[in-house]
């Protein structure tokens, strides 16, 4: 007779990383093996078969899908790029306000009705910087969020096992088009890309 | 008794922008000693040093929210304790607007606001101006 299963006291364990349930499931398929099984018992490792080959096929779905990447590389980009939103922002606004100032030092000389008018503009403009403020805020929010589900795409992938296979298996098969829409990134980080003086000497290297 | 615009008033928020854009507009308002503070902590030094008449402050702050600076100050057994104390803040829920109101808050402004608001608030708790 195979050795029987204590299935009770293996739910009482669980729950399991992936290589455990594989290597569980291997190891029911072998001793059923070995001791000789009759009909019922060839269809139930017939099934515990099938259940590792879906095991298996998920984690390689799982992996084509790149839900890696979004952990790795897309969140942390994605707060990146906000966090750039935020301090560009915060230039444009701080320059918007100097202008301000330069101009209200200017009506304050000269004075007179026209001044009083130009003031009162400018203190609008003064008053719509405070975008600034609430748009800073939301995006910190977004932020926020984006941490929350990189946190949880990270306890996903632990729970599937470690050897999720990346989503750039295959990266051999990049079309021209592909290699084209990846020259495509938008705006560099601060500290990255070229200055314009870089591109010029590039540039100038062609000549 | 009409205000003393030379009243020290001092400003709380965690963005320099919006402490720029506040000072601006107390400017604007005739009100130029303006002292200005990044944090609650920072505030409660600046009112240990010096008497106010006015402190408007943001509540979204680290690590001391303006909530927890206002309750603090009305809490104290300092002169700064009856400042008036205006807070101008995005959180907009009624349930802030309460529990600042119940922390002894004197006005409460919305963001984003206006001159005309700013100066309409300050009016109710300052007087005409």
């Amino acid at each position: 007779m195979p050795e029987k299963l204590d299935i009770d006291s293996l739910v009482q364990e669980g729950p399991f990383e992936r290589d455990e349930v594989v290597r569980m499931i291997d190891s029911v398929v072998r001793k059923v093996s070995i001791s000789g099984i009759d009909n019922e018992g060839a269809g139930i490792v017939s099934d515990i078969q099938e259940l590792g080959q879906i095991i298996e096929q998920m984690r390689r779905d799982i992996g084509r899908s790149g839900v890696g990447d979004i952990k790795d590389k897309h969140i942390p980009t994605a707060t990146d790029e906000l966090d750039a939103v935020v301090g560009s922002t915060e230039d444009a606004t701080g320059a918007i306000m100097d202008a301000c100032e330069a101009i209200q030092g200017f009506v304050s000389e000269s004075g007179g009705a026209v001044s009083d008018k130009i003031d009162a503009e400018v203190i609008k403009i003064f008053e719509a910087c405070s975008f600034q403020d609430i748009t800073g805020q939301r995006i910190s929010k977004v932020v926020g969020t984006l941490k929350e589900i990189e946190a949880k795409v990270a306890v996903i992938l632990d729970a599937l096992g470690g050897a999720i296979p990346a989503s750039s298996e295959g990266a051999g098969d990049a079309t021209a088009t592909d290699s084209e829409a990846d020259l495509l990134n938008g705006p560099q980080m601060p500290g990255e890309g070229v200055s314009q003086s870089d591109v010029d000497k590039l540039l100038s290297d062609f000549d | 008794m009409s205000v003393d615009k030379d009243m020290n008033v001092l400003i709380v928020d965690d963005y320099k922008t919006m402490l720029r854009i506040i000072k601006n507009l107390l400017g604007q308002l005739g009100f130029k000693n303006v002292d200005e503070a990044t944090d609650g902590t920072m505030a409660l030094e600046l009112l240990k040093g010096k008497n106010y008449g006015l402190i408007i402050s943001d509540w979204n702050m680290e690590p001391m929210t303006g909530l927890e600076l206002l309750k603090t100050i009305r809490g104290s057994n300092d002169n700064c304790k009856s400042v008036p104390f205006i807070m101008i803040t995005a959180e907009s829920k009624t349930e802030n607007v309460i529990a600042a109101r119940e922390a002894g808050v004197n006005n409460y402004i919305v963001k984003p606001f206006n001159a005309e608001t700013l100066k309409q608030k300050m009016t109710s708790v300052l007087g005409e101006f």
